[in-house]
């Protein structure tokens, strides 16, 4: 068994994702304590620079170029990635739990016969364990995993949950020749879809009146407007809010909506979970109203009212009034 | 097209007051009220979407204890033609890799050309099942699908990316389907739907100790309490006038 600490480098349209770095640092922490190497692991094609830019983050960066891979696609990466582990055979492997760990980390872990936990915020290894902290019933709970990662494991972390410290390190660059046996004929990327542009940046706004599930109607919405236009800010919800339909997807706050940092965030009726949380907890000033007082946003705002929103909206909007 | 739909029997928590069990393995499930998992909804809506257009069967299987059979019921209520139960006497030690396994040795001799599941489960998060259940079955998968147009063979899926981007595959059944909330509207039952459930097929599957593959629970506990807001005291009249002054204050009327 080696102590190599692997991390997977997630990139998207020439670009690498912000998580790359978080899980390099997570991974550096850890390789000290286990005395192996970082080693970033980079998949694509035409990826000269963006594997480059990863050396200062690792002691090596492992880069399979194969034209492939030229877009994610989780059964040519997974073959690649089984090819390197089996030979390799890292202590762990650590990627960001994002949109491609859904579709690869699983299904990767099953061809390798090794453990996988997915969706943490912490983890830690302790002798040839491996010891998770997920967050778990909406952020009101957190549960311990383990698993004895003796043949390998992988871990998948949510994006933001730790901070993306500057590398130091000066990695070698090492480039893997890999050719694949199959065509995934059966399953066939196409294209980027954009999201919609609404008719309001939200991200541009400096008040946002935020709203979640429980508005419990679309037509108490009405009364959240009336309070956004007294404080002079914009609607903008969490995401059960848009799965119902009720406002477009562009005043989604969130990490699969959009990345807010307003001077002024009301979170109301809304119940703070982390995918929620990454789309807002920069904003300067955050004031949450839930009837919850274990709800996770209170964590996270700066002031807070535990009462029914249907009794402290419409008193809100009176009060600024009068004191505007 | 036949499809199979996994759903999961999970606690509402949004705004429970939650309570550890003794054991620090699970929650003390006294007062919680129980219901289908919320991606799980949007999955049987799909896969009832398509026996709509398409014809054919749609079979639920659940892994769960005896009370799941409400939400397989329910399902059938709405238009399911049957439902499976797995219930093994070690569930609580399961990881997502032996649902998952339980469920593969129940459906590999089933005729189907989907298999849907929720994309994720509102109590672990872990968004395993799903995926780890296409490679053990050997068919193709495609997680966080948010919109979906199927044909006789094939379906394009958008799947979700972060940020509200999207990419588009197209994917040849059988193929398993993760569904991301939000891809449809799902439906309610009908009084005559929740009549005909009750003389519909549920096949009970006790499966006696299921193999703890390699993932543990150690325990269950309340985060450490870290930053706090500022909570104000007293009535609507007294909470909001603190808020519209701190608003004040700050220059943010
Ligand atoms: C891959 C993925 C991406 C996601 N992306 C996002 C995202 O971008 N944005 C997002 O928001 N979510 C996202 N989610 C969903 C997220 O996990 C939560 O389900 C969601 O944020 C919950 O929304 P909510 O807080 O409005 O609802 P709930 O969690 O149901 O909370 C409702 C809250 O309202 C309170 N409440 C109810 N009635 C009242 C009342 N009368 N007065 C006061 N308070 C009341 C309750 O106490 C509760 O806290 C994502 C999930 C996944 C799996």
């Amino acid at each position: 068994m080696s102590k190599d600490i692997y991390a997977l480098a997630e990139h998207r349209q020439g670009e690498m994702r912000d998580v790359t770095f978080e899980i390099l640092t997570k991974a550096k922490i850890l390789a000290k304590e286990t005395g192996g190497s970082t080693v970033a692991v980079i998949l694509g094609s035409g990826i000269d620079n963006l594997a480059e830019s990863l050396k200062s983050y690792a002691d090596k960066v492992v880069y399979i170029e194969n034209d492939k891979l030229g877009h994610f696609h989780s059964e040519y990466y997974q073959e690649a990635l089984k090819s390197l582990f089996e030979e390799r055979k890292p202590f762990l492997m650590v990627m960001g739990h994002t949109s491609v760990a859904y579709e690869l980390a699983p299904s990767l872990a099953l061809k390798l016969d090794i453990p996988v936990i997915t969706g943490c915020i912490d983890f830690r290894i302790d002798g040839s364990s491996v010891y998770s902290v997920n967050s778990v019933y909406g952020g009101k709970v957190n549960a311990e995993y383990s698993f004895n990662s003796e043949n390998g494991g992988i871990v998948t972390i949510l994006a933001g949950s730790m901070p993306a410290e500057e590398g130091g390190l000066s990695g070698e660059l090492e480039k893997v020749s890999f050719s694949f046996d199959l065509e995934f004929e059966d399953k066939i990327f196409l294209q980027f879809v954009e999201a919609v542009a609404g008719e309001i940046d939200i991200t541009q706004a400096e008040k946002i009146i935020s709203i979640g599930r429980g508005i419990k109607e679309e037509e108490n919405l009405a009364m959240i407007q009336e309070l956004a236009d007294s404080i002079g800010g914009v609607v903008a919800c969490s995401r059960p809010i848009v799965d119902a339909g009720w406002l477009p997807k562009s005043r989604q706050v969130g990490s699969s909506g959009k990345t807010v940092k307003p001077k002024l965030y009301i979170a109301i009726g809304i119940s703070g979970d982390f995918q929620h949380l990454m789309g807002m907890r920069n904003a300067d000033t955050i004031i949450a109203i839930n009837k919850d007082p274990n709800a996770p946003i209170f964590g996270a705002a700066d002031y807070g009212i535990v009462d029914d929103l249907f009794k402290v909206v419409p008193a809100l909007k009176d009060k600024v009034a009068e004191l505007k | 097209m036949d499809s199979i739909v996994c759903i999961k029997r999970v606690p509402e928590t949004a705004e429970a007051t939650l309570k550890i069990d003794s054991s620090n393995l699970k929650l003390d499930e006294e007062n919680l009220v129980f219901s289908i998992n919320e991606a799980d909804n949007y999955a049987l809506e799909q896969a009832l979407l398509l026996q709509e257009e398409f014809g054919g069967d749609v079979t639920i299987v659940s892994v769960g204890p005896e009370k799941t059979d409400e939400i397989i019921r329910m399902a059938l209520a709405k238009g399911a033609t049957s439902g499976i139960r797995i219930t093994p006497s070690n569930l609580e030690e399961l990881d997502p890799a032996s649902i998952a396994k339980l469920i593969a040795d129940e459906v590999k001799d089933l005729d189907y050309d989907l298999i849907f599941t929720g994309c994720i489960a509102s109590d672990d998060g872990f968004s395993q099942v799903g995926v780890t259940l296409a490679e053990m079955l050997g068919i193709n998968h495609i997680s966080m699908a948010v919109e979906m147009e199927a044909e006789e063979e094939t379906a394009k899926i958008n799947r979700e990316l972060e940020g509200g981007l999207m990419e588009k595959f197209e994917v040849k059944y059988p193929a398993v389907i993760t569904i991301q909330t939000g891809i449809n509207e799902p439906r309610y039952a009908s009084i005559l739907g929740i009549k005909r459930a009750g003389s519909k097929e549920l096949k009970v599957v006790e499966a006696s100790e299921a193999k703890a593959e390699k993932v543990k629970l150690e325990k269950i506990y309340f985060p450490p309490p870290g930053k706090m807001a500022e909570i104000f005291e007293g009535g609507p009249a007294e909470t909001s006038g603190k808020v519209a002054e701190v608003l004040k204050t700050k220059g943010l009327l």
